[in-house]
């Protein structure tokens, strides 16, 4: 590599200069505000409204999005933005899980307001340097670096022909061009995406840390929903961070006592129970993968299944043969639970960088689920290899995986063929085709860019295109609102359909995962317990993302004596401590009460920027059949047993005799009738009239009731 | 390896070592900000301090903790982070904390404790 060419190509557009200042409680009280259209650098007020009704991280985002754009801006025009903040705990380093960072844009994929959470340094040294959002507006004529100094007060646009597109090059070029000394790599996060994000719609952004003892950079992935596909359009090649001097109270809390005292008890618990439980400091997300294949959870073959024989071969057992496991492997600086495994000395075997060794991010739950045993696929070196394609191109694992599931579906089913995938042979478990797709997505050639639309575009143009017929198609097409689905089979839980199917972005377990609670322990039986826990677990999940919190060390470490409290599902103790921890930084004195209510009104707020965009409706929140039983006969059969006796006990149905196609139409219009049941039921919980509109009394009560929002809403009740 | 051993049996909870400690770590006198700690149950002693293990040395996500090179561990408070993983972690819970600081703290085995114990609980091994 040579830094000093490519250093010397840059070319200086606009400087600002700031005084960087302390934080307070948590909040730096400015947003930087950055227009690679005009090379314009400002700072913004962060007014105490914005405060007080939208507490930070997505909620800012959103607040900001909301004034940028009309109804008719569309993903790819300048006013777009995106945007990145951490929230007010974002940073602190007692507690686990606290350098979580929030973006936010129009995607691509939905064309509506789309959310992502992502760990590395990006969000806590942003805040460092004095700023509690970015907001990234413009598009740049030529390509262009961001860099930000949080020590000397310094923001630069700068053209930036020569970098790297990929991101392990491309980050690494960065960290050698504004580190000082091998020493200062530390002190620098970058946000970048990969050459895929030029060509697809579901480009992501890599968020890096520098990884002290492997000497190498490293990245975390805000994935959904084409938040790097919006980067490359915008002609930003990466955005920069540099802030020295990560201290335990840079957050200025105002109880630091209270933050050590809660930081080390959670610590302590890890300490004894991570062993016991998940040991997620050894496996990471890994050990998912077991427990969902026994209860058939796990997706395989696009959702037509939930286990697989092969399930064991991409189970917690092989990855640890795999990985390079540390102690210390957290995504940001405290985090105990460490889930973030890494691969080293990893030989490419495919694609421009075959034959090099990397260190690479280890693959998570999601990512082996989606491309693997989504795809038929059971072999951990393809997962790996795919992993480190798409972090590198910048592809979302999830929506690459669950696409390419149904483009093998559709392959199978002869409505796509070789002629029209160009030669690829795109069968269920042949991964030379699956990875040639991904190389063609970063080359943007090829059956690559069809794959690239994502499962609704690729649908439309297959109907238009192929005459393929509609309904199958939208049966099983794993999409809602556009976005494709996270990798969890929902069939035997019709209150995680819901939590699919009504989540605000699309289909992300991150609003609520309720599989357990409904199916398994039998906790919702009626339609108030769920739609209730439909209204409860996604307000308490946003509330993470409002603050800068990783949803992990919330459950997937329990205190001793979990089972034994009022509600286990909640992990009572822990949503204790982060209220302590949120008071501790904020100097507020919230309560688990006003922790919902700070979700409701961003939650609420969303849901009508939904509105103004042109979507948010019921018809919007309608869900792929594939999701909410059997599709085909083949499906039907694999669980006769489970199928025919619920038949019989829900519906009385004499199942001897019966054709699979009859038993097939009887379940299916009982489980459809079911989800528009509990559509109804969550809706009202919610507030919300039968279309899914927030009432005007919903949003008055929580203070939400701002005259935009009212505007938006008074027009399409 | 340089390190402090203790014999539990022959303390007698005076609590000397703690206010030595404390002194000569912090200018002050109080059992809370020393690296040595002092419990007694059922009319025994307990002895809290650190072994020099060094299993916070890798847990340690800022790499602000090392070994000396006479084998003692050691924090560079210039680069610790402040996120008390190795308090939380340590196998003795002998890593310190006090909310008048950001950084944690332990036993460096200087001794200055041994010399003023009346009873010979404690000593420095080298």
């Amino acid at each position: 590599m040579n830094v000093e060419k490519i250093k010397a190509a840059h070319k200086l557009l606009a400087e600002f200069k700031y005084t960087p200042g302390k934080l307070d409680k948590g909040y730096a009280n400015k947003s930087l505000y950055i227009n690679v259209s005009e090379n314009k650098i400002e700072a913004k007020p962060v007014t105490e409204m914005m405060k007080e009704k939208f507490t930070g991280g997505r909620g800012f985002g959103l607040w900001y999005l909301w004034n940028a754009v009309t109804p008719e801006t569309k993903w790819n025009d300048p006013e777009n933005e995106i945007i990145i903040s951490p929230g007010p705990v974002g940073g602190i380093t007692q507690y686990p899980g606290a350098g979580k960072s929030l973006v936010v844009s129009l995607s691509p994929l939905t064309g509506s307001v789309m959310d992502s959470n992502v760990g590395g340094h990006f969000g806590p040294l942003l805040k460092f340097s004095g700023w509690d959002a970015l907001e990234l507006q413009g598009k740049a004529e030529k390509d262009v670096v961001i860099f930000i100094d949080g020590n000397a007060g310094i923001i630069r646009i700068e053209e930036a022909p020569e970098e790297a597109l990929d991101s392990h090059l491309l980050v690494e070029q960065l960290y050698e061009i504004y580190a000082d000394t091998p020493e200062d790599k530390r002190n620098i996060s970058v946000v970048s995406t990969g050459a895929a994000a030029e060509h697809i719609l579901y480009g992501m952004l890599n968020f890096s840390l520098y990884d002290t003892r492997r000497k190498a950079v490293r990245l975390k992935q805000a994935g959904r929903g084409g938040i790097g596909t919006v980067l490359r359009d915008k002609k930003v090649k990466a955005i920069v961070v540099k802030f020295k001097g990560v201290k335990g109270n840079l957050n200025n809390p105002a109880d630091f006592a209270a933050l050590a005292k809660t930081g080390i008890k959670m610590h302590k618990e890890i300490h004894a129970g991570d062993d016991k439980q998940c040991q997620m400091r050894v496996r990471g997300t890994t050990y998912l993968v077991k427990i969902m294949n026994d209860y058939d959870l796990l997706p395989v073959c696009n959702f037509k299944y939930g286990s697989h024989p092969d399930g064991n071969k991409i189970a917690a057992p092989k990855w640890i043969e795999n990985f390079n496991i540390g102690k210390a492997d957290g995504c940001w600086y405290g985090c105990t639970l460490s889930c973030s495994k890494v691969i080293c000395d990893y030989e490419l075997k495919t694609g421009p960088y075959k034959g090099q060794k990397v260190v690479t991010d280890a693959p998570e739950y999601e990512t082996i689920a989606g491309v693997g045993s989504n795809c038929g696929i059971f072999d951990p070196q393809f997962i790996i290899e795919a992993n480190f394609y798409c972090d590198t191109y910048g592809v979302d694992t999830i929506s690459f995986g669950t696409t390419t599931a149904f483009l093998m579906e559709c392959y199978e089913n002869g409505i796509i063929n070789r002629q029209i995938t160009g030669g690829l042979d795109l069968r269920f478990g042949n991964q030379d085709a699956a990875m040639e797709l991904l190389h063609q997505m970063a080359r943007g050639e090829g059956f690559g860019r069809i794959a690239g639309l994502g499962v609704r575009k690729c649908k439309e143009l297959f109907v238009r295109e192929y005459g393929a017929g509609a309904a199958f198609l939208n049966d099983i097409g794993m999409e809602v609102k556009g976005l494709e689905y996270a990798e969890y089979v929902s069939k035997e839980s019709l209150v995680q359909q819901g939590g699919f199917g009504m989540a605000n972005k699309g289909p992300q377990h991150d609003e609520a995962w309720l599989i357990f609670m409904d199916m398994v322990n039998n906790q919702l039986p009626t339609f108030e317990n769920k739609a209730e826990a439909l209204h409860y677990f996604p307000m308490f999940r946003t509330w993470l993302g409002l603050v800068g919190l990783c949803k992990l060390p919330w459950n997937d470490i329990v205190p001793e004596n979990n089972a034994q409290t009022d509600e286990p599902a909640k992990i009572p103790e822990h949503v204790q401590n982060y209220v302590d921890i949120f008071n501790a930084v904020t100097g507020k004195n919230i309560d688990k009460k006003e922790m919902i209510l700070q979700s409701e009104r961003v939650y609420n707020f969303q849901k009508v920027f939904n509105i103004k965009m042109g979507f948010g409706t019921r018809e919007h929140d309608k869900i792929p059949y594939r999701s909410v039983g059997p599709v085909t006969v083949e499906e039907y059969e694999s669980r006769q047993d489970r199928y025919d006796s619920q038949l019989k006990e829900l519906l009385g149905m004499e199942t001897e005799g019966k054709s699979t196609e009859e038993k097939l139409k009887a379940l299916r219009e009982y489980r459809e009738a079911q989800y528009e049941k509990l559509v109804d039921a969550v809706y009202e919980r919610r507030g919300w009239t039968p279309n899914g509109i927030p009432k005007l009394e919903t949003l008055q009560k929580l203070g939400i009731d701002l005259p935009e929002v009212v505007e938006v809403v008074q027009k399409s009740l | 390896m340089k390190k402090l051993v203790t014999k539990e049996d022959s303390c007698t909870a005076c609590g000397t070592c703690e206010l030595v400690c404390s002194k000569t770590y912090f200018k002050e006198e109080n059992r809370e900000k020393a690296c040595i700690r002092i419990e007694t149950a059922n009319g025994k002693s307990k002895i809290t301090t650190c072994t020099q293990c060094g299993e916070c040395i890798d847990l340690c996500p800022a790499e602000a903790i090392y070994r000396d090179k006479n084998g003692v561990v050691r924090i560079k408070k210039n680069l610790c982070a402040g996120c008390f993983a190795c308090v939380g972690f340590c196998p003795e819970a002998a890593m310190f904390h006090h909310s008048d600081y950001i950084e944690p703290y332990k036993c460096i085995a200087c001794g200055l404790c041994a010399k003023e114990c009346p009873s010979g609980a404690i000593s420095i091994e080298e």
